[in-house]
């Protein structure tokens, strides 16, 4: 898939989704089962996505780099209650301070 | 507001308040779309394909998805398939949403594409109809007007650095997953799952193509959620569905 197919795709899927709550019957997803699956899926991707994006280097090999030292400066700021934006920033300028100083 | 009838107005307290409330969600929210403009051109999108993703898309999380297994390398096929499973939540949210927007169906095709976290919180959180509805429309419209216009300046900025490592951005896009992903962790099942998703990913990436080890971690939310149901039908009675503030994005608060 082109990058462009794969980004209107990945939209057209997404506004789906949306429109079917919508359009279904509410008790399609009444069953307390697949309630708790769909609403312990994002915690489950997430932690994919960070595991994947961490410690992932090139051709499938596990790295240990500055992301690691990034991601748990992120985690202590997430204790501390800090949002969002301070949370990526400062876990990107750890990156990168590290980078500069010759490491990861 | 023809189309709710016989429905008392909403007291002007009463909407400027919830109005209040959607402009700070709305606005705290739009500031994440400068990290996702700037991921987005790190990961070799276009400043275009970025706008697209969040005027067409327009769900943080699936977004970031796309952006960061495209950047890993990972097929458009396991791209799409991640931003998707992400994206189910919002069908349950409209689930929610739908029983206090109603009307017709261009009205509710329009609500359709601001339903997410952030317009669901606010929403569900107003004590009646008129200000639930008006809390999800400021928010949703605040946030999509928000969210555009920071991934523009984001994915800008993003092209004008350059190398995405030198700036850090690789690591800003596990850091803008954790945050996203520590309201959720609030429960014991949350828990659960990020462990058990975490180490289905660690033990796969080498065996299996870019963007796959993500889709497998999904396996987690399914295990947990068949294994925990004993247990958790004692609790339930327990827990408050108002617990969570509105804008942190804890759908778990949203479901029954």
């Amino acid at each position: 898939m082109s990058t462009w197919t794969t980004v209107l795709v990945g939209c057209l899927l997404a506004y789906g989704l949306k429109l079917s709550g919508y359009v279904v019957p509410a008790s399609w997803l009444e069953g307390r089962r697949v309630a708790r699956i769909t609403a312990l899926l994002p915690a489950a991707l997430l932690t994919g996505l960070i595991v994947t994006q961490t410690v992932g280097g090139p051709r499938g090999s596990l790295t240990v780099d500055a992301r690691v030292v990034a991601l748990g400066v992120a985690v202590v700021l997430l204790l501390l209650r800090r949002g969002f934006l301070v949370v990526v920033i400062a876990g990107a300028a750890t990156a990168a301070g590290l980078r500069a100083m010759g490491w990861g | 507001m023809t189309a709710y009838g016989l429905e008392a107005p909403l007291d002007p307290a009463t909407a400027t308040a919830v109005r209040r409330q959607g402009l700070s969600v709305g606005v705290a929210t739009g500031l994440y779309g400068v990290s996702f403009g700037a991921l987005a051109v790190a990961s070799g999108l276009t400043v275009a394909q970025a706008q697209a993703l969040s005027l067409l898309m327009f769900t943080g999380g699936s977004q970031f998805a796309l952006v960061g297994i495209l950047g890993a390398g990972g097929s458009g096929v396991s791209a799409v398939a991640t931003a998707s499973l992400l994206g189910v939540r919002n069908g349950l949210y409209a689930l929610q949403v739908g029983q206090f927007v109603r009307g017709r169906w261009p009205h509710r095709m329009l609500a359709a594409h601001l339903t997410i976290d952030e317009s669901t919180a606010v929403g569900i959180a107003q004590e009646v109809q008129a200000a639930k509805r008006l809390g999800f429309w400021v928010t949703g419209v605040v946030v999509f007007l928000g969210w555009n216009l920071t991934t523009l300046i984001g994915a800008l900025v993003g092209n004008a650095l350059g190398r995405p490592q030198t700036w850090g951005l690789d690591a800003a896009a596990a850091c803008a997953f954790l945050a996203l992903l520590w309201p959720r962790l609030t429960t014991g099942d949350g828990r659960t799952t990020a462990v058990l998703a975490a180490f289905i990913a660690l033990v796969t990436l080498p065996y299996v193509p870019a963007g796959i080890p993500v889709i497998l971690s999904a396996t987690a939310a399914v295990a947990v959620g068949f294994l925990a149901r004993g247990r958790h039908e004692a609790q339930e009675s327990g827990h408050g569905r108002h617990e969570d503030p509105p804008g942190d994005g804890d759908p778990t608060g949203l479901l029954p």
